[in-house]
């Protein structure tokens, strides 16, 4: 195992992490702000991923193709939450997860309807394909670099956005007292259909940015929504900064020990066995993380008591 | 008087679900006994969820564990039996097994342990926590049966010949849909035993108000994990038989959409109702069985429907038979 590998598997950890921090973004902004346990925003990164491999084909463009994910994401978005989500504020969680679950299935079959059972392709751009050199040494290709300082660049303008401007604080305000702030005559009902859009087109965009490394599929989002929920409970539910930690947490620990752990069990095993008990161990080490921090801090690193 | 109409209804559904079986076995229809005992155990199953989600307030989306969990302790065992050798030889020899009772037990016996260790690591805390813990543990164990080659991995493992029961040839299907009714009755009775006992009385007001419960000295936590326990051993036995219908175990039996489907079951039938869940799985296979006939995206009508019971019709249809409003609490 050389050193250049197992940066080049660091760098793909935190690229991966820092796509599920899209997805965990909006998720852990909808549950703080409203309440509302989403199911559905796996489906919502779907439809991303394949408004952008339908605007690329069509425009020729991937830049066009991102704008066209974030876009449908942004307006699916909109209309769940006028349609069904504004139903379910006043109803327990048990009805939000089967409306949503209804949801899952209302867009999984539809876009099966629409494009067909076989995946898209959604092309990495010429001018993102290849590899550049990193500092060191290291070759890495230069559109997961690409993505891993989109990602970084995104979770900086939500920080601002949250912390400074003046949306960020009707959002903070939405967290810790919904009654007051309607009280104090903001559009509470707005402020809902904003941040949902907003989660839905974070993370829409982000499956437009993985859909160009793995294929365009339906079902695409359910995987992503389940580690969602890993790295939101990791970093506690309705916490931002808890989001980042733990995606990047989720990352990493997923990617490496998918890369390390066979090595691990090689030192001492048969190479064929230790590769199948080092990959099925791998596969279970992020919920074994969750479970070691449901241990010893119930309400996540950053949750609230 | 809704009460006595609620009994009725529940009378002619079990009526109707051992009728129709009868039937098909009169008129030569296997086909239909199977979709029959089907039905008997995905009931079953939602019968265990039941007494999680709606004696205990646990919205678990991870049930299908368990199911998994009861289907591979059967898979195992008979995949063992089948191809004589031997389970485990060090410290102690265990051998497969094609015997039903024995598999039962074991399928119990493990789903309840790990129902135990998820119930505990979830019930640390509560509410929306609690779904997406127990959905997150479904999927450990989906993806560990996934990539775990020895038993099948993705594909699965098939047993050749259905596991024995004596006195009954478990081939014929109707002696199986016997065998499958008579443990759904026995999951009911026990579901309608625990509600009207001192546990489950002390569960209802766990779900309710936990912080009453402690101040009279009872600890809900516990009550609450036992609660689980139970529902997620009978769902196990439910997933034993499935795989005995089927002949057959896959990582599938994991898959969160199976919990998803059981918590609709619950609801197709009417939450809190304990016939609910044998109504819901009526229903679902109907639909699944005319819908997929139709359109090969029939899925996107059973969201509608649910979405339609969910957002304006919360009795279900036990509700709407038998014209109770559902419980709020």
């Amino acid at each position: 195992m050389s050193i250049l590998l197992l940066i080049e598997q660091i760098l793909n950890g935190l690229q991966f992490g820092l796509m599920l921090f899209l997805i965990s973004a909006g998720l852990t902004l909808i549950f703080g702000v409203m309440g509302i346990i989403n199911l559905a925003h796996g489906s919502l990164y779907m439809v991303g991923a394949f408004a952008a491999a339908a605007g690329a084909a069509a425009t020729g463009s991937f830049v066009l193709g991102l704008a066209a994910a974030l876009m449908a994401a942004a307006i699916a978005g909109v209309i769940v939450e006028v349609l069904v989500i504004r139903r379910l504020y006043d109803r327990d969680h048990l009805d939000q997860v089967l409306a949503t679950f209804a949801l899952i299935l209302i867009f999984s079959e539809g876009t099966r309807w629409v494009f067909g059972s076989f995946p898209l392709y959604l092309d990495v751009p010429d001018f993102l394909s290849g590899a550049v050199t990193l500092p060191g040494g290291i070759p890495y290709p230069l559109y997961r670099l690409t993505i891993i300082l989109i990602g970084l660049a995104v979770a900086a303008g939500l920080f601002l956005l949250i912390a400074k401007t003046r949306v960020g604080i009707r959002i903070r305000a939405g967290e810790s007292d919904r009654e007051m702030i309607a009280a104090l005559g903001v559009d509470i009902s707005k402020l809902y259909t904003l941040v949902f859009a907003l989660g839905a087109g974070l993370a829409g965009f982000a499956g437009a940015l993985v859909g160009a490394i793995q294929s365009v599929q339906v079902g695409m989002g359910e995987p992503m929504l389940i580690l969602a929920f890993v790295t939101i409970v990791i970093g506690g539910i309705g916490s931002i900064k808890g989001a980042f930690v733990g995606a990047i947490l989720v990352g990493l620990t997923d990617t490496l020990g998918r890369f390390l752990l066979p090595v691990l069990f090689g030192a001492f095993m048969e190479p064929a066995s230790a590769n199948s008990v080092g990959s099925a161990l791998a596969s279970m080490l992020i919920y074994i993380l969750m479970a070691g921090v449901l241990i010893f801090r119930p309400t996540g690193l950053y949750g609230k008591a | 008087m809704t009460m006595i109409r609620e009994t009725y209804v529940n009378a002619a559904i079990m009526l109707l679900l051992l009728g129709i079986p009868v039937w098909a076995h009169v008129a030569g229809q296997p086909f239909t006994i199977t979709l029959a005992t089907k039905v008997a155990i995905l009931a079953m199953a939602g019968v265990g969820l039941n007494i999680a989600l709606g004696l205990g307030g646990m919205v678990s989306l991870g049930h299908a564990v368990f199911f998994g969990i009861g289907g591979y302790s059967m898979g195992i065992l008979a995949h063992h039996a089948q191809t004589f050798t031997p389970l485990m030889e060090v410290p102690l020899l265990i051998e497969g097994t094609k015997f039903m009772p024995v598999i039962w037990v074991v399928a119990v016996a493990v789903s309840a342990l790990v129902a135990l260790a998820i119930g505990a690591l979830s019930l640390r805390t509560g509410g929306v926590y609690f779904i997406m813990i127990t959905l997150a543990f479904g999927q450990m164990f989906y993806y560990f049966a996934i990539s775990w080659p020895a038993y099948g991995g993705e594909d699965g493992l098939s047993i050749f010949v259905r596991n024995d029961f004596p006195g009954l040839n478990t081939l014929v299907p109707i002696q199986f849909f016997a065998i499958a009714f008579v443990a759904l009755s026995l999951s009911l009775t026990l579901s309608h035993l625990i509600a009207r006992s001192r546990f489950g009385l002390a569960l209802g007001a766990a779900r309710q108000n936990a912080e009453r419960v402690q101040t009279v000295g009872l600890d809900p936590m516990r009550v609450k994990l036992v609660a689980f326990v139970i529902s997620g051993a009978i769902t196990g036995l439910a997933g034993a038989l499935f795989a005995d219908l089927n002949r057959f175990v896959a990582p599938t039996m994991f898959s969160w959409h199976l919990s998803g489907e059981l918590i609709i079951f619950i609801i197709l039938g009417g939450i809190g109702r304990l016939f609910g869940p044998v109504v819901g799985a009526g229903l679902f296979i109907l639909l699944e069985h005319f819908l997929g006939g139709l359109s090969e995206f029939w899925l996107i009508y059973v969201g509608a429907i649910l979405l339609g019971v969910v957002l304006f019709a919360r009795g279900g249809l036990i509700g709407a038979l038998s014209g109770r409003e559902v419980a709020h609490d």
